[in-house]
Order: structure tokens, then C-alpha cells, then sequence
């Protein structure tokens, strides 16, 4: 069993690092896992992504066309990525930062306001929880005790001062995906 | 009548030197230079902790001459592969021997930064204004008009540039300790460069940065001269464009009384 | 010692230190610079050497020379920098002294890009500087095969005073899985016998790549090939998967052959009869093991991330006995899983002729996926 996340934005809305905590959280639960940037001269442009893949058996390739989940942060990330996402699979999307709505029938859409969200837990820094918290309501590969843990034993000791307003970022990540409805698709 | 003769030695090989039999050319002074930097190591007593590096050019077998560790560079590279063995090892004593072409032309990257870094390595640079090992091409040091195999004509600074002048350029560096031009073309001249040697490796024990003795040599065989005109040239035509000097001397070299 | 979350380029350069690596010289390059970063701030704080050489030039000869003390040296670099380095590795080669490489290789030729690439497979592999030598050719596909191999880099490098080259690529070294790294082994205190290091109370030692009387020469070339032999007879690795009633076998390297692996799963879940040999060292060649593979497989498909460096070994061992196809992206493009599916798929259902040239009908094949236009 493997599981694809894909996670995309600028660069500053804390994709490498949402993906980081996933990938932390798979290694302390035993899973095998891989994490992987886009890296180079695009991460000065402002684009971001990573790949992560928890399996329970040794990883093949790091990256793939059409991963299970996508957390689209930014509108060319869910222009480029939304079609990409495995049918039955879920994205995830800052709806703070696009203009329109879901365009897949057989994929489940969580369109979440991660901006407003963080900001009004007072950082905005925090919209990449928001979204983890999110996907992680839909997509059951990891729990959110598991992501509290994982950021407890690996946030950089100068964050650790974030630590409660990360754990309710998740929450309220999670939240807002289990109360949303189905959004209605364009 | 007394008939015992009372034996003194007044001239010896240095321990430094092995006993093998150079390969230089008749006139030329690689072996003057070879001798004072042995008579130096011998003075000083470094010989079992020094680590020679030859270039390539006509004293890329140096190596059989020294009685001490040596490794062999490629073209112009002495400076990087010294700068590996003494980073590994800062207490040897770490030297180069190198000639215009490797230090000067396809070497000078290595040398300059090198000399930047204040790497405690000590160069010896052989500066005979031609290419020799491979039988009289301009070099880097080639003098203006100076006729070779590769400016036949005479080397035209028009097209073929000026020589360079390394003590100079390396004495601006930060990094350097101890930068000097001496010369081996007669007696006292050839004593200046004994003491400069000795102070290149005093500069590299006292840990002062980079040092380096530039001595103007002769090649005979190239030049298309005798052994006593080569002699004659280099003081009439090189010293002129290549003054003898002290272009860096740090501060602390000053006060050592040879 | 328990996992961690290691980034590939740390981790080899972590694994290093802890094989007793005392001297490393290097130059930034893209997609190996946190390599020469974490050497940095690492090696100053054991007391050992780090320095940033003005060039790859400069900094192969430094590790030349810093190999002539016999200690444990490396460097590390990307196939621009690799290629800038190949003077220095033949001298290094033909003075016998050991040495590793991590090349972690991008996308060329030329300038290129900075993606992934298996672009480096002949310049390592077959050559690159002149003379006769083998370098040992490393490829890991995982973070942890990388520390591994990289440890191993260095007691290979010792017992048949060679080179050894990590060749990893831009994905290996920015990915990050868990992975355990090696104790911290003591810095050697014993040097070998032909180790520069001053002569102190004994004969003096030369080390010189200079053998001017051909005939020496000679006799070097051929100590060289015969510890060659003793390489090849002794260190060949690879992993295999899925081999024991595969009729069709792909072989892939590092990252492509990782990438392979998913493919060969997915064919699997369809029945598809197919396994995958993974070479580990590319040099030393499996070729004993394809050899093997002969006998009862019915093609080979062959998966790089170059123009088909590899294949040509395969198809050297292969003798046009059995098909072999051939799949490759390159300049820097990292192959899904699902191209290296449909080929292996199409593999299945079609009759592979034995002839004919597998790189010209790969062509034929791209150029559609690349949009190629005359």
C-alpha cells in the first residue's frame, strides 16, 4: 500500500516543510517514506513543491504522475497539478488564493481558506498546518496525533514556541474538511 | 721535508642530495638551485620532515635528486597537490620547485591562489624565460624580441603580450610572506639566493604564509648560447626586466639575522 | 542507532566523516553544494581539513596530493565539475593512490541544467582521462544506500589503491528518507607503506604517475589491469527483484532503476512475468549475472536516465542472444513509472526482434513523447 502527496505553492507558504512533517511523522511510525523537493534555480522564482510517499515496502520511484493527494496552496499550482490527481484521490486547495472552483467529479475537492484561517489564529505562517490538517481528514495515511507528535520531536527547538498554535492549525485544518460540504464542481 | 697532507673537506655533496647523477644541460642552473635548496634543508635539519613537489618541465625528475619524500604534479598543479599534502600534514615542511611555463602560464591559477590563501607552502620558481623540456618555446616570462622556437620573429608584445612579472604580482597578495627575485648568475648573487631560501623556509615554519624565491636561471641549450654567455645574458637582458628584490617581506622575517 | 530524516547530499557527506574521512577538497556546484556546505562546518569542528579549492582542477590535485599522505580524502562534484576533474584522476590513477568521488550528476552536455541525469556513465565509467584505468563506479538508489556505499567507497579504495566514484544524482542527494547512519569510526593512526608523509628514520618515498622508460610503463598498465581483474572477480554488486521466473528483466541503475522497481511492481499486479536487476556497481559490470539471465529470459529491457550509456555494456554481454530494448530520457527529464510500464507492457505483447539497433527504435519511440519535429 502506498500513498502519493504532492504538495505545491510559493515559495514562503511553508511547502517543504508541511511535506518534512508528514515524511518525520511516516519514519516514527514505521512506514517507509520519501520526501523530495523540487530544487534549483525555479525555488528562486517563487514556486515550491515536494513529493512525499509513504509505503510499507521499499519505495520505488520518488515521484509520480498521478499522486493520491494533492495540497495546491497557490492558482498555477492547482492549474497544473488538479488534473494530475489519482481518480478517487484528494485535493487539497487554498481557496484564500484562487478564483474558482473544483473542475474533477471523482476526486475528493476541500476547498479551504488556509490564509484567512492561519491569520485568524494570529500567523499566517501557520496556512501550511491549516492544509495538512486538512488533507489529513480525507486522507487517513497518517493521524493527526501522529503529525502532533512528529512536531513535537522535530520542529527546530527556535519554533518550538509556535508548538500549540501549529497543533491548532491542524486542527482546525481538520476540522473545516470534515464540516465542508461538497463543493460544487465548475 | 714533511710529506703528510692534512685533509680538510671544503665542498661536499649536502645529505639532501642523492647520489644520482643529474640530467640537466652543461650551463645550465637547476643544479645550483637543486644544491642551495639541499645545503638549506641540511642547515636547517628538515630533510626527514620535508615533502618536495616537482612540476613538469626540465626538473620534473627533481625528484630523483632530493633525498627527502617527494610526489610529482601534473602541469602547473604543484601548488593544489602541496596545498593537499600540507593541509593534511601542517607540521612537514612542504615546498614546490616549478619553472616559468608551470608556475606562469598553464599553473597560474593554482599559484595565485595559492598565495591568496597564505598557504604555508614554500615555492621555488625557476625563471629561464623559455620553455625547456620541450626544446625552446616562448614562455609566459619569454622577454620582448627574445627569438624562440615558437616566436621565431622575436616575440611580439603586439600579438603575443607582455612577460610576467610573478614576484610582483604575487607580493600585492595578502596571503604572502615572503616574496623575492634572486639570481644564479654569478657567486654573490647565488649566495642572495642561498639566504632566500633559507628565509622561505623559515617563513613556512614560523607559519607567515605563502613564500616563494624566484631565481633567474639560464638555458643554455635554448638560448643557443655558451654556458659563460648564458651567464652574461641573463645579467644584461633579464635582470633589467626582472629586478632583483624583496617584493614581500613579513614583518616578523625581518628581524632573523642570517 | 536509530533513523533519521537525512537528506541525501548531507547523509553521504555525514557517512564520510564517520568512515574517518580526514581531508576533503572541493567547489560548489549544483546538486551537490550542501555536500560541500556540511563538510564545512563539520570537518573544522573535528579538527580536519576542509578546504574550498578556486576550481575542480585545483581541487583534484589538492586531493591528489592530500592522497600521497595516505590518508582517507574525497572530494565531491557535478558532471561539469567531473569533467574539469578528469586530468587530476588520471595522474591519481596511473600514481595508484586511493581516492573518492561523489558525483552527483545533472543534466548535460555542456552547461545543461541542474535536474537528475545518469548523463555521467561513460565519462566515469569508460574513462574520461587518458591512459588505461578502472575506476570502481558506485550507484546508489536510496538515501541509505548512499551512506552505505560511500563507506564502502572508502575500504574498496584502500584495498586496491584506486578510485572509487559514489555516482549518485540531483534526486538522490536532495531527496530525504530515513535512513541510520555509521558510527563514528577513528581517524586511521597506521599509514601505508607507501604513504608521503616526511622520511623520518627511513628511506625516502616517491609517488609519480612518471614511468619515462616505456617498457615500466608497460609493466604498470598491466599491474593496473590485474588488479582490475581482482576487482572484477571480487566486487561486483547488484540487487535483484522479482528475478526467480521473470521472462522479462529490466535493467536499470540508481535512480532509474528505482523508478524501474514501480513499474515492475505495477507489471507485476498484471501478471506480467517481469523482475529487475539493479546494478550497484557499474563498475565492476554484472555482466556474470546477465550472462546468468540469458539462458532463460526472454528480453532484456534496459532503463537510463541518458541516451543508452549502459546499454552498450549490456549489449556487449548480451551478443544479440536474446532482444534488447532500450528506454532512456535525458538531459535532466526523470522517467514516471508508468513510460518504463507501457514498455514493459508492449514488451509482453509484441515480438521483439533480435536484430536491428534498440537505441534507433527507442528514438523512434521518444520522439512523439518529446514532441520532436524535423
Amino acid at each position: 500500500m502506498q500513498t502519493e502527496i504532492l504538495i505545491a505553492g510559493f515559495g514562503g507558504q511553508g511547502v517543504l516543510f508541511a511535506g518534512q512533517i508528514l515524511a518525520y511523522a511516516a519514519m516514527d511510525a514505521g512506514r517507509e517514506v520519501t520526501w523530495i523537493p523540487s530544487y534549483g534555480p525555479e525555488m528562486r522564482g517563487g514556486t515550491a513543491n515536494c513529493t512525499v510517499i509513504i509505503s510499507d515496502e521499499e519505495i520505488g520511484s520518488p515521484l509520480v504522475l498521478n499522486p493520491t493527494a494533492v495540497i495546491a496552496l497557490n492558482l498555477p499550482s492547482l492549474e497544473k497539478y488538479e488534473p494530475m490527481v489519482k481518480p478517487g484521490g484528494v485535493l487539497i486547495v487554498n481557496a484564500s488564493l484562487v478564483n474558482r472552483g473544483p473542475r474533477r467529479l471523482d476526486i475528493d475537492n476541500v476547498f479551504i481558506p488556509v490564509n484567512e484561517i492561519a491569520e485568524r489564529l494570529g500567523n499566517r505562517r501557520l496556512l501550511n498546518m491549516v492544509a495538512v490538517g486538512a488533507l489529513l481528514a480525507k486522507l487517513p495515511v497518517l493521524t493527526l496525533d501522529q503529525i502532533k507528535q512528529a512536531l513535537e520531536d522535530h520542529l527546530p527547538e527556535r519554533h518550538k514556541k509556535f508548538m500549540q498554535a501549529n497543533l491548532l492549525a491542524l486542527q482546525e485544518g481538520a476540522d473545516f474538511a470534515l464540516q465542508a460540504q461538497g463543493v460544487k464542481v465548475e | 721535508m714533511d710529506t703528510t697532507l692534512s685533509a680538510q673537506i671544503v665542498y661536499q655533496r649536502p645529505q639532501s642530495l642523492t647520489e644520482a647523477t643529474m640530467h640537466y644541460c652543461p650551463g645550465c642552473t637547476h643544479g645550483i638551485a637543486h644544491r642551495l635548496i639541499a645545503e638549506v634543508m641540511d642547515e636547517m635539519g628538515i630533510r626527514e620532515r620535508s615533502i618536495g613537489v616537482a612540476p613538469v618541465g626540465c626538473s620534473v625528475f627533481a625528484y630523483n635528486y632530493f633525498d627527502c619524500d617527494f610526489v610529482e604534479a601534473a602541469h602547473g598543479r604543484a601548488p593544489a597537490m602541496a596545498t593537499g599534502i600540507k593541509r593534511l600534514l601542517p607540521d612537514r615542511i612542504v615546498f614546490t620547485y616549478q619553472g616559468d611555463g608551470d608556475l606562469a602560464s598553464i599553473g597560474m591559477g593554482e599559484i595565485v591562489h595559492a598565495a591568496g590563501r597564505g598557504e604555508n607552502i614554500s615555492v621555488f620558481f625557476i625563471n629561464n624565460a623559455i620553455y625547456g623540456m620541450t626544446s625552446g618555446q616562448m614562455a609566459p616570462t619569454t622577454l620582448p624580441g627574445q627569438k624562440t622556437t615558437s616566436s621565431p620573429r622575436g616575440r611580439d608584445v603586439e600579438t603575443m603580450g607582455y612577460p610576467l612579472r610573478m614576484a610582483e604580482l604575487l607580493a600585492n597578495l595578502d596571503g604572502a610572506g615572503y616574496v623575492v627575485r634572486r639570481s644564479l648568475h654569478d657567486p654573490k648573487n647565488i649566495r642572495m639566493a642561498k639566504k632566500a631560501i633559507r628565509l622561505a623556509f623559515e617563513t613556512q615554519l614560523r607559519g607567515l604564509g605563502f613564500s616563494m624565491v624566484e631565481l633567474l636561471s639560464t638555458c643554455s641549450t635554448n638560448w643557443g648560447l655558451s654556458p659563460l654567455e648564458s651567464l652574461k645574458w641573463l645579467e644584461e637582458h633579464m635582470i633589467p626586466y626582472y629586478p632583483i628584490g624583496d617584493f614581500k617581506v613579513a614583518d616578523a622575517l625581518k628581524e632573523i639575522k642570517l | 542507532m536509530a533513523k533519521e530524516l537525512l537528506k541525501g547530499n548531507i547523509a553521504m557527506a555525514e557517512a564520510a566523516i564517520r568512515a574517518g574521512l580526514e581531508g576533503y577538497f572541493g567547489y560548489p556546484i549544483t546538486p551537490q553544494t550542501e555536500l560541500l556546505e556540511w563538510m564545512s562546518e563539520r570537518m573544522p569542528a573535528l579538527g580536519r581539513a576542509f578546504l574550498q579549492a578556486e576550481s575542480e582542477v585545483a581541487a583534484i590535485n589538492m586531493l591528489y596530493g592530500a592522497a600521497c599522505t595516505g590518508a582517507r580524502v574525497m572530494t565531491s562534484s557535478s558532471s561539469p565539475g567531473i569533467s574539469l576533474m578528469m586530468e587530476g584522476l588520471s595522474y591519481i590513477a596511473g600514481t595508484e593512490v586511493p581516492v573518492v568521488i561523489i558525483d552527483v550528476v545533472r543534466g548535460g552536455p555542456g552547461l545543461g541544467n541542474i535536474a537528475p541525469s545518469q548523463g555521467d556513465y561513460n565519462q566515469i565509467v569508460h574513462g574520461g582521462g587518458h591512459g588505461d584505468y578502472h575506476p570502481i563506479v558506485l550507484a546508489p538508489a536510496s538515501v541509505q544506500e548512499a551512506i552505505d556505499l560511500v563507506v564502502l567507497a572508502f575500504d574498496l579504495a584502500e584495498k586496491y589503491r584506486t578510485i572509487v566514484f559514489v555516482m549518485a544524482d540531483g534526486n538522490i542527494g536532495q531527496m530525504m528518507e530515513p535512513a541510520e547512519l555509521p558510527p563514528m569510526r577513528p581517524i586511521k593512526s597506521e599509514y601505508p607503506h607507501w604513504a608521503v608523509r616526511g622520511a623520518m628514520g627511513r628511506e625516502r618515498r616517491i609517488l609519480s604517475s612518471i614511468y619515462i622508460d616505456p617498457k615500466d610503463e608497460e609493466v604498470t598498465n598491466y599491474r593496473l589491469m590485474q588488479v582490475w581483474n581482482q576487482i572484477q572477480a571480487n566486487e561486483v554488486r547488484y540487487r535483484e527483484y522479482f528475478l526467480e521466473d521473470a521472462d522479462t528483466v529490466v535493467i536499470g541503475f540508481g535512480t532509474a532503476g528505482r523508478i524501474a522497481l514501480s513499474a515492475v511492481r505495477a507489471a507485476r499486479a498484471e501478471g506480467i512475468k517481469v523482475g529487475l536487476l539493479r546494478p550497484i556497481t557499474l563498475s565492476p559490470f554484472p555482466a556474470p549475472q546477465i550472462e546468468n539471465l540469458i539462458q532463460r529470459v526472454k528480453g532484456f529491457l534496459v532503463v537510463e536516465m541518458n541516451a543508452g550509456q549502459m546499454l552498450d555494456d549490456v549489449l556487449k554481454v548480451v551478443k544479440g542472444r536474446v532482444p534488447v530494448e532500450f528506454y532512456g530520457r535525458m538531459g535532466g527529464m526523470v522517467p514516471f513509472p508508468d513510460e518504463i510500464l507501457a514498455e514493459i507492457q508492449r514488451m509482453s505483447r509484441e515480438d521483439i526482434p533480435l536484430d536491428g539497433d534498440p537505441r534507433q527504435r527507442w528514438m523512434k519511440r521518444l520522439a512523439p513523447v518529446i514532441h520532436w519535429q524535423n
